[in-house]
């Protein structure tokens, strides 16, 4: 039976993906930090799919913790997905430091530390698939987003390091930027309903991204062509835009 | 940002602000931080009973913690839908104690509405077959309440309207199958008395309901087709179906995209359709083995039919009637049919006893009717609250969108115990919603 483990299993985009790979009949690690929730969500699973689930307690930010949470996982999974995430906000990140760093640890440094030793461990098997949830938020900083957006660019950059590495060992690195998805994130958020996506949508669209072995993967296609545009908007007419 | 919400009847609508939640600690932190607050699940009830300026979704918290194969004991969080639970228990040989006319609807909508089936004479409401509830009240704990704790809580939770505070999980007993089909028996009745009679000689079926021509008059006055059922054992079934006996429904196959114009739905499609409905049947009898989604919900194959009702939409109009006041029930049923106030399908169904703190069902006649919306209806839903008020009957509050409070209080007698018990449980009265405060449930 394939695995896969699911960092920030109780989110919702990851919640989505456990409900998708379990219809695939993959046994399911979910980590987070809230392990009543995930034994919930487990139990709930194990009911409708008749699959097997564990749950780990995983905080991303406690980074010595890291290796020893992925010695204990039963076998290396086949696919590793990378979900959890941090919004925070934008105007109070500006003035407080706290909320900045977390901003950046949670989107950036955890992530990178966790991966790392995923990494090392599927070059060392020589298979495995990495998804990486980062953002469109990441392809240009905007007033509205740049503490958020310039850690999930970061990201961006770190998981197109990693597949250029990883390519000769036969592991598989797949980007994700979802565009809005209507998740507890951006709850109460005034989102456009044509740019937003359900998280069962990401799911099923991260599935079979990673089947195919796409690179990048824009949920909703309209967002590639968004981001090419204001990617494309020359500095000195975007310094004066309101985004 | 508030959202505009309206519910199955598209009538009345709200601004609302929408929470959701799918731990406890944020329905905690939702419900300590915000004041008016109701929760909604599936938005099936037809009125406001599930509006408010604050409305908690329970859609996110939606899964199943607990399945005993064996004992047919199921423990779900509260935003679990009718639809989900059936597609796990059917293929175990499990199916809903209780049913409404929809799947469509969370648990905790199902307790709240106390919802009962076409099986209420044999088998009651939901709340006969709930174990266990656990809801989180005004001062911000959980309660487990069962007809052994906390008694005054669960009967007051059970068809409570959400108005003691947020049911966060059932504990509920599955009824045994062996196949997912119905042996089903159809009996035409030419008129309103013949079809009574037929409901008495049939009342041993567990399952029974009938639809009634509102509009025809002289002699065929209330004729109608009885639908009498019973789950079809393995050995009962066609080879076809021999297959895959405990077959789960299929997704519904047909949408209404839009509003139909308010002219599609006049009186004379009305009058044709229901003729056409009570012709379709040609020989008196007719017995056949059905699946159960055909046979409890035929509507659910249309996604969105109340937008057949146009843009304004329409009321339900539920009454039950003790069973001595057959008079009275002939006399709302000739108001409707000179009117010509008709409705597409008029169900009607006999309840058996029952004699709980504010559920709708009581021992009698229930008539379920779809109005849409237009300028006179409300007078005329006053005119027949009258004779429902006179014969000791009353309305069920999910259907309500519209009855005024004097008759509300007149005709639910147990109406100042849940009172007293939503002051106990909901003291500040954080939960409320459009509908209780239309009717002074909480003041
Ligand atoms: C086509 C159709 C057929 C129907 N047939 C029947 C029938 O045969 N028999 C029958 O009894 N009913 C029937 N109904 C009514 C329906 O079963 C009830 O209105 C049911 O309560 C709807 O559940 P919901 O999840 O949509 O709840 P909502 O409509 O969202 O809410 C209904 C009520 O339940 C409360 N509520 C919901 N969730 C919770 C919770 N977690 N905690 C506390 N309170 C809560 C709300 O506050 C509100 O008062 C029918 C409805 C439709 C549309
Ligand atoms: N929603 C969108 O529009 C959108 C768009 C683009 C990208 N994304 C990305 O998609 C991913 C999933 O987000 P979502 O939309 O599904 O929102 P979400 O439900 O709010 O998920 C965020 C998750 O991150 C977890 N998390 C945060 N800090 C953590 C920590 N220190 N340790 C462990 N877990 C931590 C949270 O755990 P708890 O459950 O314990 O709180 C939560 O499960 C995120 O990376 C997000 O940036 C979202």
């Amino acid at each position: 039976m394939k695995t896969v483990l699911l960092l920030g299993a109780t989110s919702d985009i990851g919640q989505a993906l456990a409900e998708k790979y379990a219809k695939e009949g993959y046994g399911l690690l979910l980590a987070g930090r809230n392990l009543t929730h995930l034994e919930d969500i487990s139990a709930d699973l194990n009911i409708r799919y008749n699959v097997a689930v564990r749950c780990y307690f995983f905080e991303a930010l406690d980074y010595g913790s890291h290796s020893s949470f992925y010695e204990e996982l039963p076998g290396t999974p086949d696919v590793t997905i990378c979900i959890f995430g941090y919004l925070g906000e934008q105007e109070r990140a500006e003035t407080e430091w706290q909320e900045c760093e977390r901003i950046m640890d949670v989107n950036y440094k955890a992530a990178v530390s966790i991966l790392n030793i995923v990494a090392n461990s599927y070059q060392k098997a020589g298979s495995g698939t990495i998804i990486g949830i980062s953002s469109v938020a990441g392809d240009r900083g905007r007033q509205s987003n740049y503490f958020y957006g310039s850690a999930k660019a970061g990201f961006t950059a770190y998981l197109s390091g990693l597949r250029n590495r990883l390519f000769k060992s036969q592991v598989h690195v797949l980007t994700v930027k979802p565009g809005f998805v209507n998740t507890k994130m951006t709850e109460g958020m005034p989102l456009p309903a044509p740019l937003t996506a359900e998280p069962q949508k990401v799911a099923s669209a991260i599935y079979s991204a990673a089947r195919k072995k796409k690179n990048v993967l824009y949920v909703l296609g309209v967002w590639r062509l968004i981001m090419t545009v204001i990617v494309l908007i020359p500095e000195f007419v975007f310094k004066r835009l309101k985004l | 940002m508030k959202k505009r919400l309206k519910n199955w009847g598209n009538y009345p609508e709200k601004a609302c602000q929408v929470h959701s939640f799918d731990t406890i600690e944020r329905l905690v932190s939702l419900c300590s931080a915000e004041d008016a607050l109701i929760a909604r699940g599936k938005g099936r009830c037809y009125g406001d009973s599930s509006l408010a300026e604050h409305v908690i979704s329970t859609n996110k918290y939606n899964r199943i913690t607990f399945f005993d194969v064996e004992q047919g004991v199921m423990e779900c969080q509260a935003g679990v839908s009718l639809d989900d639970i059936l597609r796990v228990a059917v293929p175990k040989g499990w199916f809903l104690p209780v049913t409404p006319g929809t799947k469509f609807v969370s648990l905790g909508g199902a307790v709240a509405s106390d919802i009962h089936g076409k099986n209420h004479h044999k088998e009651g409401s939901f709340s006969s077959h709930t174990l266990s509830i656990k809801v989180l009240c005004g001062d911000g704990k959980i309660y487990e309440c069962s007809r052994e704790q906390h008694t005054d809580l669960f009967m007051a939770t059970c068809g409570g309207m959400g108005l003691t505070g947020i049911i966060v999980s059932v504990k509920f007993k599955l009824k045994r199958i062996s196949s997912a089909y119905i042996r089903q028996k159809q009996v035409k009745a030419a008129n309103l008395d013949e079809l009574l009679r037929l409901f008495e000689t049939n009342k041993d079926y567990t399952y029974s309901v009938a639809w009634v021509d509102c509009l025809a008059t002289g002699n065929s006055f209330g004729r109608g087709i009885l639908m009498l059922g019973e789950h079809a054992e393995r050995k009962e079934l066609p080879m076809s179906m021999m297959e895959e006996p405990l077959k789960v429904h299929s997704d519904s196959k047909f949408n209404i995209p839009f509003n139909f114009p308010s002219f599609v739905l006049n009186k004379m499609s009305i009058k044709l359709f229901n003729i056409l409905y009570y012709h379709k049947n040609l020989k008196p009898v007719q017995d056949s083995i059905v699946h159960y989604d055909g046979f409890f919900y035929p509507l659910d194959n249309i996604r969105n039919w109340n937008r057949m009702y146009g843009k304004k939409g329409f009321l339900q109009y539920q009454f039950v009637l003790p069973l001595d006041q057959i008079a009275n029930l002939k006399d709302i049923m000739k108001k409707i049919s000179e009117k010509k106030m008709g409705s597409f399908l008029s169900v009607l169904k006999v309840f058996g006893p029952q004699d709980d703190l504010i559920s709708f069902p009581q021992e009698g006649y229930t008539l379920a009717l779809d109005f849409p919306v237009r300028s006179n209806i409300l007078n005329f839903l006053d005119e027949l609250d009258e004779i429902v008020e006179k014969s000791g009957g009353r309305l069920y509050l999910t259907k309500d969108a519209r009855m005024n409070k004097i008759f509300f209080q007149n005709s639910y007698p147990r109406l100042s115990e849940f009172k007293q018990i939503i002051n106990k449980y909901n003291p500040h009265f954080n939960f409320r919603s459009a509908q209780s405060e239309r009717l002074s449930i909480i003041e």
